[in-house]
């Protein structure tokens, strides 16, 4: 029986395990985190319709029966040996894999180094990951009672050299959509803004979200970048920008401020991927993949495959067809190889 | 405001700062507006703490004023900057440093130029040779005074006889700090704190006992800003933005300013009096202004100077309520009193009160 | 000008803080689809008024969004009512409705 290790048991892992454990392989996935679910166990709603994360990430959960996994297990070391790669757990375990399925994922940009917005300095400034977490448990002290004036900051560490990521994070424009109708049916009085540079509503129902962010919510969308905030005597944040489309300078005050920070490669996974010769893009830092149109689950090297966010940003049905096309590319890699 | 978030972005902008030997430059402006700063600066280091700091009559104006004002063009105050790096080179000394924050961002706007175009360097090096018979050279390390007292101000603090605090209430001073626009917006790298929360000024207030208040428009020009004063039809426009700073950090009852510029504490201080006549308001207590003072001054009132040696007489808003409440002594009749008891005369009152 | 021969400038930015929203809101009611625009600015771009004097649709609803109530209706004032913005808008506002209903409220 063919041993497949996959890396990395957020959505993309759960699934690619599941294709793979029908299939009839012997799949072992390894997990960092204490719990499945990757960043999907942390989300509360997901666009464009508003499903239960929860819901999504347990119905992932029961069709894995049979995979052995392992979480709060990292990777320590891999290396080639004639066809199969060794991998060794630090809890221990040993595995000589036929193929190994990168499913990394991402992490968010940390949110600080954007120094003049003010997270972790001004106690009024979020995440959207902080957002979606006080979505599900309602407890976070940064956000107060009835917050009167709401905003939201797009390509916070996205399209920004400076911050060290060119690229666009992809989900972040439809997230904050989403974020802003969800808040807004929170605090129905409250008066949303979001400060945008494109909106890239690109996803079936992206566009009606949009429009329903507008007329059914009265979002305001203000196209400039915030160039600063500051916190004034009472805690509320004072929000600088340009409207662009009038050219004029914008300041608004806010009783919350909530910064959509983008996607990067997972640093720990680039670390592990380094021993077998496996690197990110130069430009992006996400993984290189063998070509950019026809073998996107493939790497450079024999068998080693990607599926999800550690290829680039994706939504999570792109991140889900990706596990299936790995699974099969894995499949055909192991018929190929006999 | 979460001070441990500051404190990781202080961190990350620290600059080694050397502890001796420096060239030091004095400012064109500063001597006219606060006499005696420069003069309290060299008598700190060289007396209390014992440094060498040497200056040459020889050095001129770096041109800044002129350049900032579309006066004259760069390639002129770069040649003037490189017969001021030359005395340096010619007196020994590889440390350099000035006295005026616009002198700091030319200097370091000038570096980086040169480092950028290297033709500019060889033809400035050559108008050196030109006009001067100078030798060119370039400074080992480049600071800002306020640098060189923020790098001191745990040994200014081990001397001090007054700490920042309101003795009256045993509270700390709630100080605004103000950094000159030319400090470190330009070449974050090169302040020590960056742009975005500098710690040069900070790191004083929190060392002599003071407080520091973060208000929104902390980072906002004091309004100086060249072309906006020095064309009357646009002093508008410079007055615009220290009001606009005033009225940011009003509700935050400051009890004084602390600046690190020649411009920021002369605008900051007068405009105070013009913002009182033309609007009718002042933003300090009972009708008085907010005293501003340069860093030196604090620095020198901490440390047990005569506040009429340090020139506090020269200032439009009287330094008076801020020596109470720290527990300076002073003499008021002494106020306008020059060398050996010479008269200097008494200015108009104006009508805020702001003296 | 005052005994110093200059006074303290006006700043031209947009302050959100003091926008009154009561009237946008009866705008609202009336013609929710004011809240639709994009800002592609079609109707700018087709506007037979616009060629000669300075008349925007996309430039009035945001300057009523921004507070410039005034600007917005400087905006306005070329229009003719020929409907050509109604016929290229890519969200379907009834313009000619939208602007009666500006100059009702405003």
């Amino acid at each position: 029986m063919k041993n497949i290790v996959i890396i990395g048991g957020g959505p993309s892992g759960l699934e690619a395990s599941a294709q793979l454990h029908k299939m009839g392989y012997n799949v072992i996935l390894v997990e960092k985190s204490p719990v499945l679910g990757g960043h999907l166990a942390k989300w509360d709603r997901l666009f464009p319709q508003g499903i239960s994360a929860k819901e999504v990430l347990e119905k992932m959960i029961s069709q894995i029966n049979g995979v052995k996994y392992f979480v709060e297990a990292n990777v320590q070391s891999i290396n080639l040996l004639d066809k199969s790669y060794n991998v060794i757990l630090d809890n221990g375990i040993t595995v000589l894999a036929d193929a190994v399925l990168f499913t990394t994922g991402f992490e968010l940009f940390k949110a600080q180094k954007k120094e003049e917005y003010g997270y972790g300095i001004y106690e009024r400034v979020i995440t959207n990951a902080d957002l979606e977490n006080w979505f599900r448990t309602k407890d976070d002290r940064r956000i107060i009672e009835s917050p009167k004036r709401i905003g939201f900051v797009h390509c916070v560490g996205s399209r920004d050299e400076k911050a060290g990521n060119r690229y666009c994070s992809k989900v972040c424009c439809a997230t904050a959509v989403k974020q802003a109708c969800e808040i807004k049916q929170e605090f129905p009085d409250a008066q949303v803004y979001c400060f945008y540079m494109d909106l890239r509503m690109f996803g079936r129902g992206f566009e009606d979200m949009y429009l329903s962010a507008q007329k059914d919510y009265g979002v305001r969308f203000i196209r400039g970048r915030v160039s600063e905030v500051a916190e004034n005597i009472d805690k509320e944040l004072v929000v600088k920008a340009e409207d662009t489309l009038s050219g004029k300078p914008v300041k608004v005050t806010l009783d919350l401020l909530v910064l959509m920070s983008g996607m990067q490669n997972c640093a720990d996974a680039v670390k592990v991927a380094a021993q077998i010769g496996v690197a990110g893009r130069e430009n992006d830092g996400f993984f290189e993949t063998k070509d950019s149109i026809y073998s996107l689950q493939n790497s450079t090297k024999p068998g080693v495959f990607f599926a999800g966010a550690c290829t680039g940003p994706k939504t999570l049905p792109d991140s889900l067809h990706e596990a299936r096309a790995a699974a099969l590319a894995i499949h055909n890699y192991l018929i190929d190889k006999k | 405001m979460i001070y441990q978030g500051k404190q990781k972005i202080w961190s990350d902008y620290q600059k080694d700062i050397p502890d001796d030997h420096y060239f030091y430059v004095r400012s064109c402006i500063r001597q006219n507006l606060f006499p005696a700063s420069e003069k309290t600066f060299l008598d700190i280091t060289r007396n209390k703490l014992g440094k060498d700091f040497f200056e040459t009559e020889h050095h001129t104006t770096c041109g800044g004023i002129a350049y900032h004002c579309d006066a004259i063009p760069q390639e002129t105050s770069m040649t003037i900057i490189a017969r001021q790096f030359a005395l340096m080179h010619k007196y020994g000394y590889e440390n350099y440093v000035c006295s005026c924050i616009t002198s700091f961002g030319l200097y370091t706007e000038t570096l980086e130029t040169w480092r950028e175009f290297p033709e500019l360097e060889a033809k400035i090096r050559e108008n050196l040779w030109k006009t001067c018979k100078l030798e060119f050279a370039k400074p080992k390390y480049l600071a800002h005074a306020s640098d060189i007292i923020y790098k001191y101000r745990n040994l200014i603090a081990a001397q001090a006889k007054y700490k920042l605090i309101n003795r009256h209430t045993g509270q700390p001073l709630r100080i605004v700090e103000h950094i000159g626009c030319h400090y470190g917006k330009m070449f974050p790298s090169k302040s020590v704190g960056g742009a975005e929360y500098p710690y040069v000024l900070a790191g004083m207030i929190e060392a002599w006992g003071g407080e520091v208040i973060d208000y929104p428009e902390r980072r906002h020009c004091c309004g100086y800003g060249f072309r906006q004063y020095h064309v009357r039809s646009n002093r508008g426009y410079s007055l615009a933005n220290t009001h606009k700073k005033f009225e940011s950090m009003e509700p935050y009852k400051p009890d004084m300013i602390i600046t690190n510029c020649p411009g920021c504490p002369y605008f900051l201080d007068r405009w105070q009096y013009v913002i009182s006549e033309m609007e009718g308001k002042t933003y300090g207590e009972n009708g008085h202004g907010i005293p501003v003072f340069t860093y030196e001054e604090v620095a020198g009132l901490v440390m047990g100077y005569n506040p009429w040696d340090l020139g506090l007489q020269m200032h439009q808003v009287g330094p008076e309520p801020v020596l109470d409440k720290i527990g300076i002594p002073y003499d008021p009749d002494a106020k306008y009193k020059g060398v050996n008891n010479k008269d200097l005369g008494r200015p108009q009152l104006p009508s805020c009160g702001c003296l | 000008m005052g005994k110093f021969g200059f006074t303290l400038n006006p700043s031209s930015r947009i302050d959100l803080d003091k926008v009154d929203r009561e009237k946008f809101n009866k705008l609202v009611e009336i013609e929710p689809d004011v809240l639709k625009c994009m800002a592609c600015g079609s109707c700018t771009a087709s506007c037979t008024a616009g060629k000669f004097v300075k008349t925007s649709m996309r430039s009035a609803i945001l300057a009523l969004q921004n507070g410039k109530e005034e600007d917005a209706k400087e905006f306005l004032k070329g229009c003719l009512l020929c409907g050509k913005c109604t016929m290229v808008c890519p969200r379907a506002i009834n313009t000619r409705h939208l602007i009666l209903s500006i100059l009702k409220i405003y």
